[in-house]
């Protein structure tokens, strides 16, 4: 068993068993509650989980779903680890409390499709574009919504539009070449 | 991060409503608190800088108030439109650039997609001081505690507009390219609604708690920014450590209305050495009726500049201040002729 696994079996599994009854503190608009149920579109699966008011989508992706592929680092929103996609926009999900959620979030998880790698996670593999690996599934998802923002044409664009995404083994290089190489992929469809 | 309740507005009633109206309303340490992009409020709350009760997320108000509209009076952009819809807006970048590349080089692509406009005009310094609640020293934080950046380390502070009780610096971007351009604010209050200057938004570093003139539970709904024959050829110019995704040491927004080769306007406001966005008057006044040459240029940035009291550390911006407003007017300059 992976360090993953155990954690995926001792917080996801508890936390799923303690979904609340059909409404119980859902909040509904105009009604303050320190606790509530929030309905989230995770990799296109429906879930329903109950949380502090506190809990950032971040935590209850990695702590209530078991979803650690994506990173916690900094936490302030300074290093992108924690970069998801809501609603097919780049955001940071530490800076997001998973209560004002209201789109569909795609994750590091939930790229693969039937098997088969995303072609930006095959890039990262064929271009070696990582090294610790820690920052790399917030520069994947940072990288596939810059594509689609229009702002991968340019090697400079790039350097400019993933600056939000630090990686300190500076694999820098390497992650420009593994988005040049999936940009017509991905925009082939 | 200390426990809130958290409640959706759906509305700017109910949003209004879930602000109440406490007895004695504390501006300085507000209980309730409105959250959008939380860019700014999360990472606050976390380091307990801010410890509201109560959030009220009034994100839901987003097909009301993120919209962007241009006319030929000028440009509105709704409070809830986020950074980079703006920065991406071709109709913004095509006749306000300097509001475009403004939010552009803010930030990075993740927070600009989160944070909201009127959200953005709020943010807080980004003074150590001020940040690190383990600090005694910061009246903006703690009313009358003192100031600890004044013989501190201050390389990142303000040299302009500056007082005895603080020197930290307006972190943001896009509020001088709209201080610059003269644009307002319209607001919304259990009172009803009403609009003002920016530049009267931000109060000056005498009492630095209190940072703007909202009232309590005021929510900005929009910014309105005048047409002029100015906006068109704008720019905005950011001097930092390093290259991309960090705040300014040095800013400026430059619009100018030439004709024949002189300056008949000159819209210019700094960052990134002020207390607040610093709109540069005495600059404009130079420039007025006057050829846009090198040395025209030097003598306005030199009279923006005047006023300057540096720290220990940050003297040097005085320096780069001036060379960034002469570059960025020499490079509007060069756009236009």
């Amino acid at each position: 068993m992976q360090r993953r696994d155990f954690l995926k079996v001792t917080l996801a599994g508890p936390a799923l068993g303690r979904l609340s009854a059909e409404g119980e503190v859902h909040s509904r608009s105009g009604e303050a509650s320190t606790r509530l149920v929030v309905e989230l579109a995770v990799n296109g699966l429906a879930q329903r989980v109950e949380v502090d008011a506190r809990a950032t989508l971040l935590d209850t992706l990695r702590h209530r779903l078991g979803l650690t592929g994506t990173k916690k680092a900094c936490d302030h929103g300074q290093c992108g680890a924690c970069t998801v996609l809501v609603g097919g926009r780049r955001v940071l999900s530490c800076l997001t409390l998973a209560a004002s959620v209201r789109k569909p979030v795609t994750t590091i998880e939930g790229l693969e499709k039937d098997g088969v790698l995303h072609p930006m996670q095959q890039a990262f593999i064929d271009q070696d574009a990582l090294q610790c690996g820690y920052c790399t599934p917030g520069q994947i998802l940072s990288a596939i919504a810059c594509i689609g923002e229009g702002h991968a044409e340019t090697r400079a664009a790039i350097q400019e539009y993933m600056s939000g995404n630090l990686c300190r083994c500076a694999a820098y290089p390497h992650i420009f070449a593994a988005i040049e190489q999936a940009r017509p992929l991905i925009l082939k469809g | 991060m200390r426990a809130f309740a958290y409640i959706r507005a759906d509305s700017i009633d109910s949003a209004l409503r879930g602000m109440g109206s406490p007895a004695q309303p504390d501006r300085r340490n507000p209980q309730v608190q409105y959250l959008a992009g939380g860019t700014l409020l999360l990472d606050l709350m976390k380091l307990e800088v801010l410890s509201p009760h109560q959030v009220i997320d009034i994100n839901g108000l987003e097909s009301e108030y993120g919209r962007i509209e241009v006319t030929e009076g000028g440009l509105h952009l709704g409070a809830l439109v986020r950074m980079s819809q703006a920065a991406d807006d071709a109709r913004v970048r095509r006749d306000y650039p300097v509001i475009a590349q403004s939010l552009a080089l803010a930030a990075s692509a993740q927070i600009r997609n989160m944070a909201s406009l009127g959200g953005n005009l709020l943010q807080r310094t980004r003074c150590t001081y001020f940040r690190d609640t383990s600090w005694q020293g910061c009246n903006k934080r703690q009313p009358g505690s003192g100031c600890a950046a004044l013989n501190g380390p201050n390389r990142q502070h303000a040299v302009l507009g500056v007082s005895d009780q603080c020197i930290s610096t307006y972190p943001g971007d896009f509020a001088q390219s709209l201080v610059a351009l003269g644009a307002t604010v319209e607001t919304v209050n259990p009172a009803g609604r009403r609009s003002l200057e920016l530049e009267a938004l931000y109060r000056d570093a005498q009492q630095p708690e209190l940072e703007t003139n909202l009232l309590p539970g005021e929510l900005i709904t929009g910014i309105r920014v005048p047409a002029g024959p100015w906006t068109r050829n704008s720019a905005y110019l950011k001097i930092r450590d390093r290259v991309s995704y960090e705040f300014a040491l040095a800013s400026a927004a430059v619009a100018l209305d030439l004709s024949e080769g002189r300056v008949r306007e000159a819209r210019i406001a700094l960052g990134g050495v002020s207390y607040r966005p610093w709109r540069a008057r005495e600059a404009e006044s130079v420039l007025k009726g006057q050829p846009l040459t090198q040395a025209n240029a030097t003598a306005a940035a030199r009279a923006a500049f005047a006023t300057a009291r540096p720290r220990a550390q940050n003297a040097f911006k005085v320096e780069l201040g001036q060379r960034t407003l002469v570059r960025a007017l020499l490079q509007v300059a060069g756009q236009t002729s």
